[in-house]
């Protein structure tokens, strides 16, 4: 018996299920229909993911037995609804490895995360002259709030430029950085060209200053383990229908200190403590931030999809999506007239690229009738589309049920439509 | 004289009966963009563009001995082809017939998909700008 190996680590260890990517598709039913007589390749999952049978069913035996309002209620049925949705939010912590359940509140999406903290956070702490950092790869959705809040309150956005390659300029984020600046907001994973920033570097710059950073998780989250306390992130925002789990539901992680610091962002039931018409005082942490009936049928279905992530180690999860990209990579780099964008050294499972001279529509068009679900536009990412001076691309984006004979059919269809459209 | 918008509806419905590959259907709406007239450059003015999300779609319109002309140009050539039989369909008759035309054939001709609002690529506005503006002249007239 070798002592040196902790019992619950080499337990944990032997307890992740085999990452056998053709036994995961058996988990997904949608991967076995068809679409326009084709069988379905799914390589949209950077616009929403798939689920798994644990996730459906999880809703469904939910609806079918368990539902309550939760939190108010002294019968049964409440009481174990609110064990389940609080479940769930203690889960969401340990895999985020938060501090505490109080630092997750659940909102609707990534955007209304952002927003939160952009209204909340935002209203209270910028003022006049103040700027916060953003970056040319942001998302709509970590743009228009913050050009919002800062309008509201007399500050100014300021823009990290990327290279062609799509990475940020450290270079220019370190001069931006300066007593003004009072937030940084940046992607973590880029939805349009699949770049992984170099987040780690950005938080331990910004902190240098004691200045607070948002990190967009929404492309992250579902190709990578986060450690939000690893990273020493102070707000992470991303959504659960992009990794397996419901629509309709987002997280936001906040520091608890900050969260505390912050004022309520909607008002309504759950959020207080005690309301009369002089007076209206607020509840704690995180239903300060949660008014009204919160979606409890999604969020305790996404704790099956967090139980699915936690079946495989996250090294293969990882390793498996990279042989993806690099697959992919390799195969539409031998078609005549691709052209791709976004090639940092550092990427998640995204593939974004065109063909020369034809329109990202024509090509997304030609690829459906074939039965391969892509992307195509600007992918919410204006600004970003105008620094290539294009107006969009295809975007193939995998999931950890994506297989090589995916990549193969995209390749396959890419190479019909570049035959048809050149 | 120019015929009548459902007996050109039908002619189209009948070539595209001769395809039973979804390729040579794309292939053949694909030539017919290539085939559309430029639009003329003064004509490519943002308030001829069709509202539409992913594609753009130019279109100008005017009346000539009592019909609708209709020019429209799009940076998508697949849907500049679809554009191309909307024209063929539309282009050319009494204002009053393009407002109260119903547009069967794309249906029919397995186009449907591309009028679904997800699909965003301005056809269903265009479609709605087409009869808004001969609406417009019919009321000139």
């Amino acid at each position: 018996m070798n002592l040196s190996i902790q019992p619950e680590l080499a337990g944990e260890a032997a307890s992740f299920r085999e990452f056998d990517v053709e036994k995961i598709r058996t988990d997904f039913p949608v991967l076995h229909r068809k679409v326009n007589g084709s069988p379905l390749v799914y390589l949209d999952n950077g616009a929403s993911s798939q689920k798994p049978r644990q996730v459906i069913e999880r809703m469904a035996k939910y609806y079918e037995n368990e539902h309550a309002n939760i939190h108010r209620g002294v019968h049964h049925l409440s009481q174990q609804a609110t064990d389940a949705y609080e479940g769930v939010r203690e889960a969401t912590g340990r895999y985020l490895n938060a501090s505490s359940s109080r630092e997750i509140l659940f909102t609707r999406g990534t955007t209304e995360s952002i927003n939160l903290v952009a209204c909340s956070w935002g209203r209270h702490f910028l003022k006049e002259g103040d700027e916060v950092i953003i970056s040319t790869m942001e998302h709509h959705s970590n743009i228009v709030p913050w050009q919002m809040a800062c309008a509201e309150r007399g500050a100014s956005l300021k823009i990290i430029p990327i290279s062609k390659s799509g990475e940020l300029d450290m270079k220019s984020f370190r001069n931006l950085l300066n007593a003004r600046t009072r937030l940084v907001s940046v992607v973590h994973v880029s939805n349009a060209l699949g770049t992984i920033n170099p987040v780690k570097e950005i938080i331990d710059l910004a902190h240098q200053r004691d200045i607070p950073v948002l990190l967009d998780g929404a492309q992250a989250v579902p190709h990578m383990k986060v450690d939000v306390r690893a990273l020493d992130v102070d707000f992470y925002a991303f959504s659960a229908h992009k990794m397996l789990g419901p629509t309709g539901l987002g997280i936001l992680y906040g520091k608890e200190s900050l969260l505390d610091s912050m004022p309520p962002y909607q008002g309504g039931g759950e959020m207080i403590e005690r309301v009369t018409f002089e007076k209206t005082t607020y509840n704690e942490l995180p239903y300060k931030f949660e008014a009204g009936t919160p979606n409890i049928a999604d969020t305790i279905a996404f704790g099956a999809a967090l139980e699915y992530y936690n079946e495989f180690a996250p090294n293969e999860l990882i390793a498996h999506e990279q042989d993806l990209l690099t697959h992919a990579a390799e195969r539409l780099s031998r078609i005549d007239g691709v052209e791709f964008v976004g090639t940092a050294r550092n990427k998640a499972g995204i593939v974004s690229f065109n063909l020369k001279g034809v329109h990202p529509f024509d090509v997304g068009t030609i690829l459906d009738q074939m039965g391969i679900a892509v992307r195509t536009g600007h992918h919410c990412t204006q600004p970003l589309m105008d620094f290539y001076g294009i107006t969009g691309t295809v975007r193939a984006s995998f999931a950890l049920y994506n297989n090589q004979a995916d990549v193969e059919a995209l390749a396959a269809g890419v190479e019909k439509a570049a035959a048809i459209l050149l | 004289m120019t015929a009548a918008i459902n007996e050109i509806q039908d002619q189209i419905i009948e070539e595209f009966q001769l395809f039973d590959q979804w390729m040579e259907k794309y292939e053949y709406i694909i030539e017919l963009g290539k085939n559309l007239p430029e639009l003329d450059e003064q004509y490519m003015r943002d308030e001829n563009l069709v509202p539409g999300c992913q594609s753009r779609v130019w279109l100008h319109a005017e009346l000539k001995d009592g019909k609708t002309v209709y020019a429209a140009d799009s940076d998508a050539i697949i849907t500049k082809g679809i554009i191309a039989l909307l024209i063929r369909v539309l282009s050319d008759q009494p204002p009053e017939r393009v407002h109260e035309a119903d547009l069967y054939f794309i249906d029919r001709i397995g186009l449907k998909d591309h009028l679904s609002s997800t699909r965003s690529n301005g056809l269903v506005s265009m479609i709605g700008k087409m009869r808004k503006v001969a609406r417009g002249l019919a009321e000139t007239v």
